[in-house]
């Protein structure tokens, strides 16, 4: 187990070396003087004196290679420096955006666990049925519908029934409130947009639950444990469900780029003022630095919780561990 | 000497020389796999209005007419108007045009760029498929909406470039699955028979090699479509994608569907459900195949 934790966590390094060189060098990429563009946005020419002096503010005078350690020790003490477009630190615009878009995230994963498992073990069950067929419909719309359309859709729902039954449209406010000040009025920022991310979220995470049901219900011990006479309730749970939840684990891990992805534009419909909202606009208005910190960030995240699944996964998993 | 002949995937090298054997794959197919019959059915309309949409589309789908803005579905517009009086349903057909030129672009660069990359990895493995895999492994660290985000920050706008936002994180998925069957395929021994006979690294891996991921390389490029379209319409949607005047699915729900959601919901409902089951074309095919091409999903 040990061996096996080492070099899944070694492996980290050199993907978050390779993903910071990737990221510095793409933003260095940038046509044009990046100064001159921050200086010049009014679409005046700069003063080359501001210009040189900008230089000198961001490290641009220095070597390529000094730059990027620079960049990167940067980030290993959460030092992001400071929003071109805010002048505020970038670790002060995430840390005030984080809250919400953490919120909304772990409520999409419940809804989707919520959704997927119990639909996908049905579905499996009784396969070829109506249910499965529905379920099965259900799981590839979800794929293919846009969670920012979703969005619109629930909005215009909301709107609907809200004019239907209290005589007026209600819109979900937009001002985050924490959970413990005012539970009602967080949950109502936050259950739509995790309604939203969460149905596509489930609807991969479906399809594989009832995939993986089906291979584990063909297998031996699934007729040898229907032979010895057990209920099919204690079947399914202790012995089915249980083996066939490893993959899906895997599957939630892997699936948290559409997590992210899904936040991003979902955000964007709610007018939530998030972490997703925040990179949009870092790249509307061309805030590298702002742009490169959250690029990085999602990508440390990502690989962490990657990491964690594969973690647990060679826990749940004795295969793996002393494979 | 006796070429040894690849043991995999008949089906689609008869498709591509269209023999009867081909023609009744297709009935074969069709016959066993209604819901991917609908989703082929469904992407084919959309590709007829994306290739036809001079013809189909009744009005420019950028000229405005400010008499008959945010107009309901009617004969004159059959899927209404929007704020700008542009119709709907011209816009709609329009933009299945940039869906599917972005979609298809994505899907044959990435998808190509991914077999050509995959196929090497496996079958030179050694310093060089460690270095393919590593630089994959990197790759894939980013989720596809943000690499794509990134590159727009860099890039810019516009359909190239997000063509070329999109079809970069493709790559190494694509190259990821093509060297797992791939990896498989290189210690088959008629690959050692092919390298016993003397036939060069390129003839191996085109003649013995290719085909033989052609199927699972295949679904995915299907699924590489839909994934595509669906990430042009994000970006659109978010205003770095597909910019004005040209017709975009997703640029259509930006500004005027949440504005006008209440008054005006068409606006909002028709480029989704273009999207939408665009996609799920995609996906419904892209499972029909993929339970015809592998045996052990058959019966599943």
């Amino acid at each position: 187990m040990y061996r096996y934790i080492t070099n899944r966590v070694l492996l980290v390094i050199p993907t978050l070396i390779g993903a910071a060189v990737l990221v510095f060098l793409l933003m260095r990429l940038i046509p044009g003087d990046i100064c001159a563009i921050r200086l010049g946005s009014g679409g005046s020419m700069a003063d080359p004196r501001a210009i040189a002096r900008c230089h000198v503010e961001l490290g641009l005078d220095r070597s390529i290679f000094l730059q990027f350690l620079d960049f990167a020790w940067g980030f290993v003490r959460l030092d992001f420096g400071t929003s071109m477009w805010s002048g505020k630190p970038v670790a002060e615009e995430i840390a005030a955006r984080l809250p919400i878009s953490l919120e909304i995230a772990t409520m999409a994963t419940v809804v989707a666990i919520l959704i997927a498992i119990p639909l996908g073990t049905i579905s499996a069950l009784k396969q070829n049925s109506w249910i499965d067929h529905v379920v099965r419909v259900a799981a590839i719309a979800g794929i293919a519908t846009p969670s920012f359309w979703l969005g619109i859709l629930s909005i215009l729902a909301v709107l609907e029934f809200s004019h239907l039954l209290f005589g007026a449209p209600w819109m979900p406010p937009i001002d985050y409130v924490p959970f413990w000040q005012d539970p009602l009025h967080n949950l109502s920022i936050a259950f739509l947009p995790a309604l939203t991310v969460g149905y596509r979220y489930a609807a991969v995470s479906m399809r594989m639950t009832r995939s993986a049901m089906l291979e584990v219900l063909r297998e031996d011990y699934i007729r040898t444990a229907r032979a010895k006479g057990l209920i099919e309730k204690i079947v399914i749970n202790r012995h089915a469900l249980k083996n066939a939840l490893l993959p899906v684990v895997t599957l939630i891990g892997i699936e948290f780029a559409f997590l992210i992805s899904g936040l991003v534009v979902t955000e964007q419909v709610f007018n939530i003022n998030g972490v997703g909202r925040l990179f949009v606009l870092a790249v509307q208005n061309q805030d590298y630095t702002l742009t490169q910190a959250l690029v990085m960030l999602t990508v440390v995240t990502f690989v962490f919780v990657n990491l964690a699944v594969d973690l647990l996964y060679g826990w749940l998993d004795p295969r793996i561990r002393f494979g | 000497m006796v070429d040894v002949a690849p043991s995999f995937a008949p089906e689609i090298l008869d498709e591509a020389v269209g023999t009867p054997r081909a023609r009744s794959s297709v009935l074969d197919f069709l016959r066993r796999q209604p819901l991917g019959t609908v989703g082929l059915v469904l992407v084919l309309v959309m590709a007829v209005a994306g290739l036809g949409a001079d013809w189909i589309a009744p009005y420019s789908p950028t000229s405005n007419d400010f008499a008959a803005m945010t107009e309901p579905p009617s004969w004159a517009h059959i899927m209404g108007t929007d704020q700008f009086g542009r119709d709907l349903f011209s816009r709609i057909v329009y933009g299945a045009r940039t869906a599917f030129i972005v979609g298809f672009c994505c899907a044959m660069v990435g998808g190509f760029a991914g077999l050509v990359l995959g196929v090497a990895s496996a079958y030179f493995g050694g310093r060089l498929g460690l270095l393919l895999e590593r630089i994959n492994d990197v790759i894939m660290a980013f989720p596809l909406i943000i690499l794509a985000l990134a590159v727009i920050a860099v890039f810019g706008g516009g359909v190239f470039n997000v063509i070329l936002a999109i079809t970069i994180p493709l790559i190494p998925r694509c190259a990821r699955v093509v060297r797992s069957s791939a990896l498989a395929i290189r210690e088959v021994p008629y690959i050692d028979a092919a390298r016993a006979c003397g036939f060069g690294h390129t003839r191996i891996i085109l003649r013995h090699m290719v085909p033989n991921v052609l199927a699972p390389f295949l679904i995915m490029l299907t699924a590489f479509v839909g994934q595509a379209i669906l990430a042009e319409a994000s970006l659109s949607y978010l205003g770095l994608g597909v910019q004005e005047p040209i017709a975009a699915w997703g640029l259509m729900l930006q500004g005027g569907a949440e504005e006008y959601a209440s008054t005006a919901p068409w606006i909002a409902i028709f480029p989704g459900v273009a999207i939408a089951l665009t996609v799920f074309g995609f996906s419904l095919f892209g499972d029909a195949l993929r339970d015809a091409l592998d045996p052990k999903l058959r019966e599943r």
